[in-house]
């Protein structure tokens, strides 16, 4: 027993270097660029496939080793492309924008992927030299993992050397502090971010290389190791590379630990520590966060002064915005008549609509609340499986279902948003994320109560609600109702309060405003009122499954919000009606939707670096 | 009666005794300056009265009660106002709506939810404006104004509450010596009004002689003076800590057993 604990400890290790290849590239473009670059798992995919496919091609030592090599400098050289021909357009829009672009990238990537390679896993060859084993503990351990134990250590000291004794990480050391300090000193803002970029890409494509040996490449890698790699670089601290290959080892050797344990008994109960895995490193994540604000080794970020243009006071509704919005619901009313030959239309409402009062949530706490949710997949998760275990376990009828939704989420968002407001930027994203997560393996791992992968089947709705055209008036209703509750909140002294928190910390408490109080009990509005259009999904699909609640569905809602402007208020409407019929449409129209959707949000984001919202109040105002 | 009296306050950072042992009170209508060199613990003894810092040892009573340790907000409603060293407002809010903000708290209305934020207490906060001259930007986003109207708007800010003592962390930084003499004595005018007691820092010296009541100066966190104009200029420890050689504690040390 002890024995197989260690020999998972070393092999833990090995995993250990290629989660801190990936996670140390993440944590030095944020730290000097301050972007959160999704698409970096997508490089770290690309790089599997190019190693894959240059070893496959060139025979021998050369094929394999230099191929990991070439592999490395092309993706260094990919990124330094995405970085001048995309990122470097879209500096000045408001923060967290340039995701969006990164998102709209690992879209893209993903299917030029799929375009080049296909669907299938492609096996990489065995590593020259290192086919064999050697007898560790009276057990087998392969010795690449031996090589790769060696390999994060190693690259960490060249690293670590890098930064301490050249010009170059000198500069990106200073940059991490404070970038508007490097730029007023004459360095060339520019070319700095292009190599950064352009390294932490390098490493990324290097880590993809050196795994091809180990496991097949395959499709489904940029979102897992994104996530992995977040995590590892939030544990360790955002910005220290010492602190990503800490926290790499740490996650790598509790969910080795978890593997070995595997089933055992506690006092009566069986527990399976092996199904543990999929949330250990999100535990670990939110503990760490909880005590140590900043990462294992991380520190206070530097204040990046804001390179966008701040936010407009916001004016009461002009009479154009009324009318319009008036239209709106009338058409709303109207759709089961007008669309009594095209049924179609009336189940992408729904969506749409339901996409609307999740969006508008979640624009609550991100735009006057300044809290970025990556995890509000939660709440909304909470509502569907509020309302769907209901029906399941207690046949409950459909406006009880839709009682309880708004309090499941309410109560999971009171709980979660308690520890979420300590923490500000892109800590109190990653928490909400761990958060979430956690939330998602339950609902996969506890198979007795919540039906597991499968999820809850049959939450049909329940007379008079069970018509087509009923059911939207009801989605309708409580979707209008929801979002004028909160633009009504936000206008009166509450929204307010939580403005002048984000505006102003310092000044907010001065005139005696509790600001974290005021933004936990926004948290759980936002939180409450998602619930409901969880609830309203459940119905809406008749099933609820984790897979409808994991980050994709998070992400979603954060490209809505900043794909409609997250400083105007009818941003978050108007990106979630164009995202959702966009990726109905596209999905319909070619095999490679990911690729078209993700071309389309470029050429938004390109065109209205304020988000549609803000781009069409801007032409609104240019004509006036 | 004193409204606010400090007593042996002292704090630490490392090994560096920022303020150490300090002790002075802030009469009731009186409009006190605090001065001293860079360094001789103005901001961290300010930051300690506005709640910010907690003190390692000492008392601050505040109309009798010890505020030391308290969290800034719940020392604002208690009666305390304040304005920033750098001017801090709501970016995204109106001049109004910043003023109507603090009437807002001040009523305790802040998780209200309902009737709109912009149309409560809107004539006070008109009315606080127009005494600070600002009537005219009301409606301007308070990002857009010019660092002198900033002060000014803080300073309506800090009126809001009524409170009973106010205290000013640098009023005047950055502005041009007209601006920062009409401040000045727009403050003193309407907190004379109001019997608001004033403890204010200052680097300027011909803002402190002219409109202080008392002055406590401060020097490498150490109290060495306190007393009216005449007899803080004549002093001569604070003639040498501002002129002279820069050794004047090793001296008085020195001559101490």
């Amino acid at each position: 027993m002890l024995q197989a604990l260690l020999f998972q400890g070393i092999d833990g290790l090995a995993a250990a270097s290629g989660l801190f290849l990936v996670a140390a590239g993440l944590s030095l473009i944020f730290g000097v660029t301050r972007i959160i670059n999704i698409a970096h798992g997508s490089l770290y995919m690309l790089g599997t496939y190019v190693a894959a496919t240059i070893a496959s091609r060139v025979a021998g030592g050369l094929g394999f080793w230099g191929g990991i090599v070439a592999t490395a400098l092309l993706i260094g050289l990919v990124g330094a492309a995405i970085e001048i021909v995309l990122l470097r357009r879209i500096y000045r829009a408001p923060e967290l924008f340039q995701l969006l672009a990164t998102f709209a990238l690992v879209l893209i990537i993903s299917d030029a992927v799929l375009w080049l390679w296909g669907p299938e896993d492609l096996l990489g060859p065995r590593a020259p030299g290192l086919r064999g084993a050697i007898e560790v503990l009276g057990r087998r351990l392969p010795s690449y993992n031996l090589f790769l134990i060696f390999v994060g250590p190693l690259v960490l000291i060249a690293l670590h050397l890098a930064l301490a004794r050249t010009r170059f990480g000198r500069l990106v050391r200073a940059a991490t502090q404070d970038r508007e300090m490097v730029g007023a000193l004459g360095v060339n803002q520019a070319a700095l971010f292009t190599a950064v970029f352009a390294l932490g890409s390098l490493l990324a494509g290097l880590g993809g290389a050196l795994q091809v040996a180990r496991e097949p490449a395959n499709l489904l890698t940029d979102l897992v190791v994104i996530s992995d790699a977040f995590v590892v670089v939030v544990v360790g601290g955002m910005g220290s590379i010492t602190g990503a290959y800490l926290a790499a080892v740490l996650i790598s050797e509790i969910k080795a630990l978890c593997i070995s344990i595997g089933v055992v008994s506690i006092a009566g109960m069986t527990v399976n520590f092996s199904k543990l895995t999929l949330v250990a490193e999100f535990l670990v994540m939110a503990i760490v966060l909880i005590v140590r604000p900043y990462g294992l080794l991380g520190r206070l970020q530097g204040v990046v002064r804001t390179v966008a243009a701040p936010e407009e006071p916001m004016r009461p509704a002009p009479i154009a915005l009324k009318a319009t919005g008036a239209a709106v619901v009338i058409v709303l009313v109207l759709a089961p008549f007008l669309a009594r030959n095209t049924p179609y239309a009336l189940v992408l409402g729904v969506d749409v609509l339901i996409a609307v009062l999740f969006a508008a949530s979640l624009h609550f706490i991100m735009g006057p609340g300044g809290m970025h949710s990556f995890g509000h997949a939660a709440y909304f998760g909470l509502g569907a499986y509020g309302a769907g275990l209901l029906v399941k376990w207690a046949a409950a009828t459909l406006p009880l279902g839709l009682l309880i939704a708004p309090f499941a989420a309410l109560l999971g968002a009171l709980v979660f948003g308690w520890f979420a407001v300590r923490l500000s930027g892109v800590y109190l994203a990653m928490l909400t994320l761990a958060f979430a997560q956690i939330v998602w393996s339950i609902a996969t791992q506890w198979t007795e109560f919540t039906g597991g992968s499968n999820g809850i089947l049959g939450i049909w709705p329940t007379a008079p609600f069970d018509s087509r055209a009923a059911f939207f008036l009801l989605t309708a209703a409580l979707v209008v109702a929801g979002v004028l509750l909160l633009r009504r909140v936000i206008f009166a002294p509450f929204g307010y309060a939580m403005r002048a928190g984000r505006d102003s910390p310092l000044r907010a408490e001065a005139i005696g405003i509790d600001v974290r109080r005021v933004h936990w009990m926004g948290f759980a509005l936002a939180g409450a009122v998602c619930g409901v259009a969880g609830g309203l999904f459940a119905f809406a699909k008749g099933s609820i499954s984790p897979e409808t609640i994991d980050v994709g569905r998070s992400i979603d809602g954060l490209v809505m919000v900043l794909l409609g402007g997250i400083q105007s208020l009818s941003g978050p409407i108007i990106g979630a009606s164009v995202y959702t019929v966009l990726q109905d449409t596209v999905m319909r129209q070619t095999e490679y939707w990911r690729a078209m959707l993700g071309a389309i949000i470029l050429a938004l984001v390109l065109l209205f670096p304020d988000g549609i919202a803000g781009g069409l109040a801007k032409l609104w105002r240019g004509r006036a | 009666m004193s409204v606010l009296a400090v007593a042996d306050l002292a704090k630490s950072f490392g090994g560096v005794r920022a303020v150490d042992g300090v002790s002075f009170t802030v009469g009731e209508g009186e409009f006190l300056a605090l001065i001293g060199p860079n360094g001789a613990g103005k901001s961290t003894c300010f930051n300690m009265i506005n709640g910010q810092l907690r003190p390692d040892a000492g008392r601050i009573l505040f109309a009798g009660r010890d505020i030391a340790g308290m969290p800034s907000r719940d020392v604002w409603r208690l009666g305390v106002g304040r304005t920033f060293q750098i001017a801090a407002t709501f970016g995204s809010m109106t001049v109004a709506e910043n003023v109507q903000m603090a009437l807002i708290s001040h009523a305790g209305e802040t998780f209200r939810g309902w009737r709109p934020a912009a149309r409560r207490h809107r004539a006070r906060s008109l009315a606080l404006l127009a005494e600070v001259g600002m009537q005219e930007a009301a409606e301007r986003a308070s990002r857009e104004l010019a660092y002198g109207d900033v002060k000014r708007l803080e300073f309506a800010v800090a009126l809001a509450s009524e409170p009973r003592l106010l205290l000013m962390d640098e009023p005047t930084a950055g502005m041009a010596p007209r601006e920062r003499t009409e401040l000045i004595a727009l403050v003193k005018r309407l907190v004379v009004e109001r019997g608001i007691s004033v403890l204010f820092t200052e680097h300027s010296m011909d803002v402190v002689f002219a409109f202080a009541d008392r002055i406590v100066v401060l020097a490498r966190g150490r109290l060495i003076a306190d007393g009216d104009a005449a007899s803080v200029r004549a002093n001569e420890t604070v003639q040498q800590v501002y002129f002279g050689t820069g050794r004047a504690f090793e001296r008085r040390r020195e001559r101490a057993p």
